[in-house]
This record gives structure tokens, C-alpha cells and sequence, in this order.
């Protein structure tokens, strides 16, 4: 008998659930390809990250104990967020160490990884199919890239889709503004920072711009739209799981 | 007292006490041992390597420097220098290492022995040792070797004996404590290139306050 | 100085259309982290260097007494003389009292970030004292009653003509907009300030316990000048800046001009120990260390212990796209960028501050290049926890969290909270895929459009294909 699959969590984030739903099939998809039985635990709902960085750490340990009882058992959590999954390595700072959860916490820490990196180490597909053609720019995230170490796993993994050319802009790794409730509690400064990052997404002249977190990703399609720059904004797994028939963010059902 | 004050907020954030022997151990550990932290490898090199290191940092920090092969070769070339740069006066330290050379005695150069005092153009002082680490070079105060000589003038002129070449500044503080086993010399001078600044739109310009020219006499066989 | 902190957000709007700040912040943009990059990848130690001074200032806060009691001994023993100073106001007597014991008329002084911090020339001026600042940015900045919007480089907020203006006015010579012309100006100029100061008056950027010298790196020499030429040298520091030894200080060394400016070292490094010796010729006749606390001694032991590491290295605000959007006086007092967002909380009050650890996308750049990595995103959040278990935060924000955390933490509540703001969402969008107004949302659409999602929440979609 083959040996039963292991078992990830899918860790939806609310940003997929509420404006791309795409995200999470694709991860879905994308984590099946890889061999993994994925289940989507109802219990879950956001990781508390508005409330941690608001100062409010009591909801925030309720939640992150939720989301910890909501991801028991899961070989894996996986999520499609570099934000999301770094505020749940940030758990085991909201108990102490002699309270169990703070044991509960690490070991979920251990269990959780943003789906790029994870599917750099687990998809071993060489090549990966897509109908995409064209050149992609990919903006790295902050919380994936300075907390988790996500930068060559999203780009390792669309060098193995064959149409797909890379075009890195300039400034790739400075913050787009968003910070969660920063670009409403800041919005001039914020405004800035995303104008800052269109001007290096229009000159790569680039077909489509990739990331890895929602939050940032319709921070800059937002002002994308905003500006009038015909360059689309997909979430990276979307190209990577062959999911582009949905429109690209902000962008309306296609007419033809 | 704020003395006290001060030392008792330090202990109750540690939570420690006053006469906390273990801490107080390692505080003597620490100061006795003068250990060396992580030397660059850069600077840990056999010495004709290390010449040259500190030959080009020196340069890159805008230093001009001279070879020569020892120092009865200075004074010729310190005039000389002085002469294609019209300058005409040169103040040393009252060092006769600097003041017992072989000085042109049908020239117009005056060569005064003093502090340096505003409007001087150029001094004439030595090093105690050079740092090829990074093309510095090591001077302090004393009788004979004033500290306003490396400030005031517009060009510094420094001798350097090749035999007081370190690499890394470490070795150089063990040269200067076994000079000065009991205490440091008031000033302590490392100085790397010439003066400059930025602060106007970050934009380098050289000569800010002190020298706007740094020239090093390197002498090869002393 | 007069804390603005409050006003941050106004400010902010201010600088962003202000063309000429916007300019002047290009420099630096465009200079300190290419330089420091380059600086950084040139010493293949440099990143364990970095883990082993976090490691060496952590062992010298826990010791932190004891390194500061030798270091006194031996000040004393070179016939220096330290002053110990609780608060800032501690600190501008014992400074005015130095003074006074010498008749001082005129002090020059190096740059020092912790004379702004206590407000030293505003009081020195009101006592009858001329302070001459000599560092040229900050010449610039006294000249036009200015504050440094910078830790290293002052006067980075303005612009070559804001300072052939300066000197024009005050030069009374023709204006010049070649910069080598205006600081040959600033040069003469006090040449004659140094010469006939009667007190000179430094930062340090370490004290050495085992030699009690005080150090300060410049690239200009001013402070040299400022130390040697008047009767008395007065070295004022704050407390966490004690290394044990110069091997220690060599660590930091390493670092400092690297992080900083990208040098490979700063020009001047100079090292003072006690008055003239018998027989030098010249130097100060007097040494005295002002050692100030104001509020330091307090982070031992606190959440926010770990911003004591801080070398003023400024790294942190060169790469803080915040700082590079705003500028350093935006920040309404001493200390700007990610290092003043912790620490001027401490000292002038959360009550006052608040605005400060919120101005920031926790995007993590700071903590990548502290040199003695320091989590300043982690500090700025404890700061915003202060902030909130005394209710000082807005009642909108803290209502709005609660109303929020209420459904997170009812998964079934928060599904419908999802769906139907997704309903509303795409209701608001049309068939555009995207809204360009939305109630509530003006600091977003003010911007940007938002865009509409793309159908049905996830959680829907899934439970309808009953997986």
C-alpha cells in the first residue's frame, strides 16, 4: 500500500480569502502537485498581525492560540503570504516560556512556511507548464524577505516555467508602503513609497508584476490603475499553478 | 548623588548587587587580557604584501605618497616638494629626526621648530607608525611632537619608517603600550587621508578644517 | 529643543511637497547605502564582525557600572576629572559651571549629538556663553537657527543654495554656489573662533575603560581643533558609549565608518586622555568628561535594553524609506529615523512620541544593517504596546481593533464579516475590478484604486465544492 500523504494546512490569510480567492486554489494546486494532501482547517481565521503590531498583544495571543488549536496535527501549514506566515513565527514572543502555548507556538513555528520557499524545497516538478509568455518583474516583500529569507525561492521556481523571462527592477527589496494599517494611518507617506516602487515597476518595462503578498500586491496594483501603467499584478503562485484566467488584480472581467 | 543614582538604576535593571564578585571578575578578565577581536584577514599579511596594501589605501584615501629609500633622501625631497608648490615655509617638531637632516643651506625656505599657528602652510612631523589596514597613519603628543602640527597647516607632510609598518591596528596599540607602559600619551592621532567634508549636498569636497593635503614620506630602508 | 514629535504628521505632509527638501533627500538616497554596500562587501568579516560586537555591547551593558568605574579611574588618574549627570538639566549646569571657572566667553564645539540632545547652546547663549558650532553642517545650521536632521550629516535637509544663502547674509562677502568656495569661507571663519575659544567642548564616540580616553571620528578635523587649541577640553557623552578596550574600540571602529558614510575608515580617529602632559606644547590645561544619563540607566533591564548597542552610526536612517520620504525634522526632535523612533519615546515621553514607532512599515531594512544588530522594528512594537495598555492610542484605532478581534476570533462570525464585506467590495467595484472611491477608505483611495475581489470569498467557493 503507498504510504498516506503528508498533510498540510492550507493557512488561506485573509487577503486571499476576501479579494483572491485564485491564491488559494493555485496554492492548493500547487501543493497537490507536489504530492501533499491539503486541507483548509475552519477554525482559522487571521493571524493577528493588525492587532500585534497595534500594541493590542491580549487579542493577539487569543488569536494565535486559536490559529495554534486550528493547525494541530498538520505535518505542515503552508500559506501564500510572507507576512502572514512571519507573524506566526512571531507566536512563541506572545507566551511565556514556562505557559505550555509557548511550546505549542515554537512548534508551530517549525511547522509553518511561506508557499514559495516551501515549494522550492518540496515541488520537484523540473518544469513547470504555463500559458504565460512574457516578462515578469517580481517585487520582494518585506516580511518574507528579511524574516523568512524568501528571494531566491519565488525566482528558482518561474525559471523552471519555459515562457517565463525574468526582468529584476531596481530597488526590488524596498518596502512598497503598504505595512498593513501604516498606508491608512500614513497615507501621504505611504503614497510616496508606492509611487516610488510604480517608477521602478514601469521602467523593467515588464509584462507583469509577481509578488508574493497580497497586502503589497494591491497596494501597488492600486496605484498601478491609479497611474494608468499597463503592467498587471498577479500573486507569483497564479503564473506558477497555470491560473491566469481570471483577470489580473484591479483589472476587470475581460469582455471578449 | 548621581553617581549613585545612576549606578544603582544600572544594578536594579540587572538585578545585581554592588559587590557582585563574579561580574566584577569579568570586568578584570576583560581589561587584562586586552584580547584582540576579529582581525580582518586583509590586514594579517607577510610584509612586502603589506607595504603595498597600505600604499594603495593610503592613496585611496587621497594621500599622496612619497618613496623614498631612507632618510637622506627627506630633506631634498621635502624641499623639493615645497619648492613646485610654492611654498616657502615649513614648521616642524623640535625632533631631530626631522631637524638634524640634510637641509639646502642655499634655499629660501624657512624652517621654524614650533607648534603650528594659524596661517601656517605646511608642517613636517613623523609618525610613530603606519597601519596598512587601511593607509593610516599613527602620531601622538608629546615634547617633541605638538598635535596642532597635524590640524592646523594646509599641508601635512608626515615621514613614515617602513619598519613601523603593522598591518592591523591592534598591533599598532601594542606598539604604542609598550612606548607608553604606564599611560597613553595625551592625544592619539590616526589619521587617514586629508581633511574633507560632504555636508554640503553631499558633495566631497577635500579640505574641510584640518590639511587639505596629506603627503607621505615613506622611507624603505629605515 | 522644543519637541515636535506631535506634529509628525503634519510635517510630513509638509516635507513631501516641500521641492527643495525633496531634492536635498535625493543625496541621500543616491550616497550613503550604495557606499555602504560596496564598504560592507569589500571586508568579507564584516557581517561576523557585526554578530561580534552585538555580542560585546550586550556584555557591556550587563557590566555597564563597573566599565564606567574604571573608566573614571582612569580619567582621574590622568588628571582628567568626570562629572556624572542624572538629567539633561544636570548636565548644562555642570557644563555652564566649567565655563564659568574659566571665564568663558566663547566655546567651540565639535558635533555632538547628546549637546543636542540636552539643549547645551540654547542655555549656553542665555548664560552669556557664545557656542560656535564648528562640524561645517552643523555651522551651517546655527548660522540659519536650524536643527541637524541627520546624526552624521547634519545639514543633509538642505540644499547648496540654502547655503550660498546662509553665507551670503552672513559672510557679507559675494554668494558663491560652488561648494569648495563655501567651505573655504567656513574655514576662515573660524579659524579665528578656534584660536580665541576659551573652552572647547566635544561628543566622544567611545570611552575607553582601560586608558580613560575618550575618542571622536571626523573627517573634517574640527574636532581636533575644538580639543587642542583652547585652555580646557570638555568631552561630553553619554553613558552606553564605555568600551573596555582598545581592541574593543578597534571592533567598533571597524564598523562605524563602514555602516556610516561607507568609508573604509574615518579620517581623523583621535584618541584624548587627560589634560597636556609636562613638557607637550601644546592641548588643553583641563579635561573634563561629562557623563549623561537622561533616561538611559532607566532601559537597563527594560524591554527597550538593546537600543543601548546603538553606535550613531546612522545606517538605520540612510536606509529607512520613511526617513527617505520625510526627512530627519519631520521626526520633532533630536534623533530621527528608526533609532530616534525608540529612543526619543524615552526620553521626551510616549505621551509625545507616539506618532514615532508608528511611523514605520516594520519593513526591516533598519535591523538588516545595524551594525550591532539591533531589532528596531521589535523596539518600535514595544513601543506601541506602551502606547496601548495606556490607552493612548486613537479611540477609533482601539474600537476599531476590538470590533475586529471580536469577529477573528469567531471563525464562523468571521466568515460572514468576510463574505459580506467581499460582497460590498465587489458591489462598490461594478464590473470595473476596482474602486476608485470607497466610504471609510480615504487614506487608501485618496492614492490608489482598491481593487474589487475577484468572486466569492475563498472559504465559500471551497465549502461549495464540499472539499
Amino acid at each position: 500500500m503507498a504510504q498516506p500523504r503528508p498533510r498540510v494546512g492550507l493557512f488561506v490569510t485573509c487577503l486571499a480569502d476576501m479579494f483572491r480567492p485564485e491564491v488559494a486554489f493555485a496554492s492548493v494546486k500547487l501543493l497537490e502537485l507536489a504530492g501533499f494532501d491539503v486541507k483548509v482547517p475552519q477554525r482559522q481565521t487571521c493571524c493577528g498581525q493588525p492587532a500585534f503590531n497595534s500594541g493590542d498583544r491580549e487579542d493577539t495571543a487569543d488569536i494565535a492560540r486559536q490559529t495554534i488549536d486550528a493547525f494541530d496535527g498538520f505535518e505542515y501549514v503552508v500559506g501564500p503570504s510572507g507576512s502572514c506566515i512571519g507573524m506566526l513565527h512571531h507566536y512563541p514572543e506572545l507566551f511565556e516560556e514556562n505557559d505550555p502555548w509557548y511550546q505549542r507556538a515554537l512548534n508551530l513555528k517549525s511547522r509553518a512556511f511561506e508557499i514559495t520557499s516551501f515549494l522550492a524545497e518540496h515541488l520537484k516538478q523540473e518544469t513547470l507548464e504555463g500559458a504565460f509568455k512574457g516578462t515578469v518583474t517580481y517585487h520582494d516583500s518585506c516580511s518574507g524577505l528579511r524574516e523568512l529569507g524568501v528571494k531566491k525561492q519565488p525566482r528558482e521556481l518561474l525559471s523552471r516555467m519555459p515562457g517565463v523571462q525574468i526582468c529584476e527592477m531596481e530597488e526590488a527589496e524596498t518596502c512598497c508602503g503598504f505595512g498593513g494599517t501604516f498606508c491608512v494611518k500614513y497615507p501621504d507617506i505611504s503614497n510616496r513609497m508606492v509611487s516610488n516602487k510604480v517608477e521602478n515597476i514601469r521602467a523593467t518595462n515588464a509584462d507583469l508584476l509577481l509578488g508574493g503578498d497580497l497586502g503589497c500586491l494591491l497596494n501597488m496594483a492600486g496605484k498601478l490603475k491609479r497611474e494608468g501603467v499597463e503592467i498587471e499584478a498577479r500573486h507569483v503562485v497564479e503564473v506558477l499553478a497555470d491560473m491566469i484566467q481570471t483577470p489580473a488584480i484591479g483589472d476587470a472581467e475581460q469582455s471578449a | 548623588m548621581s553617581k549613585a543614582e545612576i549606578f544603582n538604576r544600572i544594578r536594579a535593571g540587572l538585578h545585581v548587587a554592588k559587590d557582585d564578585e563574579v561580574r566584577r571578575q569579568a570586568v578584570r578578565n576583560r581589561l587584562q587580557a586586552k584580547a584582540s577581536n576579529i582581525i580582518p584577514k586583509r590586514a594579517q599579511l607577510p610584509t612586502a604584501e603589506m607595504m603595498s596594501l597600505f600604499l594603495e589605501m593610503a592613496t585611496e584615501s587621497a594621500a599622496e605618497v612619497i618613496e623614498l629609500s631612507g632618510r637622506n633622501e627627506l630633506a631634498q625631497a621635502v624641499e623639493n616638494w615645497l619648492s613646485v608648490n610654492g611654498i616657502d615655509h615649513l614648521v616642524t617638531a623640535n625632533d631631530s629626526n626631522l631637524t638634524e637632516l640634510s637641509w639646502s643651506t642655499d634655499t629660501t625656505l624657512i624652517r621654524e621648530r614650533r607648534p603650528a599657528q594659524v596661517g601656517d602652510e605646511a608642517s613636517l612631523t613623523n609618525a610613530f607608525c603606519a597601519i596598512a589596514e587601511t593607509g593610516t597613519v599613527m602620531l601622538y603628543s608629546g615634547e617633541h611632537s605638538p598635535t596642532t602640527l597635524n590640524f592646523l597647516p594646509d599641508c601635512h607632510l608626515i615621514v613614515v619608517s617602513a619598519s613601523t609598518l603593522v598591518g592591523p591596528y591592534e598591533d599598532a596599540w601594542s606598539r604604542l603600550r609598550e612606548k607608553f607602559p604606564e599611560s597613553m600619551p595625551r592625544t592619539v592621532n590616526l589619521i587617514t587621508g586629508p581633511s574633507r567634508s560632504a555636508d554640503i549636498e553631499q558633495r566631497l569636497q577635500m579640505g574641510a578644517h584640518g590639511p587639505r593635503r596629506l603627503i607621505i614620506f615613506m622611507l624603505h630602508d629605515e | 529643543m522644543q519637541v515636535r514629535s506631535p506634529e509628525f504628521k503634519e510635517s510630513a505632509r509638509i516635507a513631501l511637497t516641500d521641492a527643495n527638501l525633496q531634492k536635498a533627500l535625493g543625496n541621500l538616497k543616491a550616497g550613503f547605502p550604495a557606499k555602504r554596500a560596496t564598504a560592507a562587501a569589500r571586508l568579507p568579516e564584516f557581517e561576523a564582525l557585526r554578530d561580534q560586537a552585538r555580542d560585546l555591547k550586550n556584555h557591556i551593558i550587563e557590566h555597564l557600572d563597573l566599565y564606567l568605574e574604571e573608566f573614571e579611574r582612569n580619567v582621574t588618574a590622568n588628571g582628567g576629572t568626570v562629572h556624572w549627570c542624572r538629567t539633561a538639566e544636570d548636565a548644562r549646569q555642570t557644563i555652564l559651571q566649567i565655563c564659568r571657572e574659566q571665564g568663558a566667553k566663547t566655546v567651540t564645539k565639535g558635533k555632538s549629538m547628546v549637546t543636542e540632545e540636552i539643549g547645551l547652546n540654547e542655555y549656553l547663549e542665555k548664560q552669556g556663553i557664545e557656542p560656535v558650532e564648528t562640524d561645517l553642517g552643523e555651522y551651517i545650521l546655527q548660522l540659519r537657527q536650524d536643527h541637524p536632521s541627520h546624526i552624521v550629516a547634519p545639514a543633509i535637509h538642505l540644499t547648496l543654495d540654502d547655503v550660498a544663502d546662509a553665507f551670503h547674509e552672513h559672510h557679507k562677502r559675494p554668494r558663491s554656489e560652488d561648494p569648495a568656495v563655501l567651505m573655504q569661507e567656513a574655514r576662515e571663519m573660524l579659524r579665528k573662533k578656534f584660536v580665541s575659544a576659551d573652552v572647547g567642548i566635544t561628543g566622544a564616540n567611545f570611552l575607553i575603560a582601560e586608558t580613560g580616553s575618550t575618542i571622536i571620528c571626523t573627517n573634517e578635523g574640527n574636532g581636533d581643533l575644538t580639543q587642542t587649541l583652547p585652555k580646557t577640553h570638555v568631552v561630553v557623552s553619554s553613558i552606553e558609549k564605555v568600551v573596555p578596550t582598545l581592541e574593543d574600540m578597534t571592533l567598533f571602529l571597524r564598523l562605524l565608518a563602514r555602516s556610516a558614510t561607507g568609508q573604509e575608515f574615518t579620517v581623523y580617529n583621535t584618541l584624548s586622555t587627560g589634560p597636556r602632559r609636562p613638557g607637550d606644547t601644546d592641548g588643553p590645561e583641563n579635561f573634563h568628561v561629562v557623563l549623561v544619563d537622561n533616561g538611559r540607566s532607566e532601559m537597563v533591564g527594560s524591554e527597550f535594553q538593546e537600543m543601548l548597542r546603538c553606535i550613531r552610526c546612522s545606517a538605520c536612517m540612510n536606509h529607512c524609506p520613511v526617513y527617505g520620504a520625510v526627512g530627519g525634522q519631520t521626526y520633532g526632535w533630536v534623533y530621527p529615523g528608526p533609532m530616534g523612533s525608540v529612543l526619543t519615546p524615552q526620553m521626551v515621553g510616549i505621551e509625545q512620541a507616539g506618532l514615532l514607532p508608528n511611523a514605520s512599515t516594520f519593513c526591516g531594512k533598519c535591523e538588516e544593517v545595524c551594525p550591532v544588530r539591533i531589532p528596531l522594528p521589535k523596539l518600535m512594537r514595544h513601543w506601541r504596546d506602551k502606547e496601548y495598555e495606556k490607552h493612548l492610542s486613537p479611540a477609533a484605532v482601539r474600537y476599531g481593533l476590538k470590533f475586529w478581534a471580536f469577529f477573528a476570533k469567531r471563525p464562523g462570525l468571521y466568515r460572514l464579516l468576510s463574505a459580506s464585506s467581499n460582497r460590498f467590495l465587489r458591489l462598490m467595484a461594478g464590473k470595473k475590478g476596482r474602486a476608485t472611491r470607497l466610504p471609510l477608505a480615504g487614506g487608501w483611495t485618496d492614492h490608489r484604486d482598491i481593487p474589487a475581489p475577484s468572486g466569492k470569498t475563498f472559504m465559500q467557493q471551497w465549502q461549495e465544492q464540499n472539499r
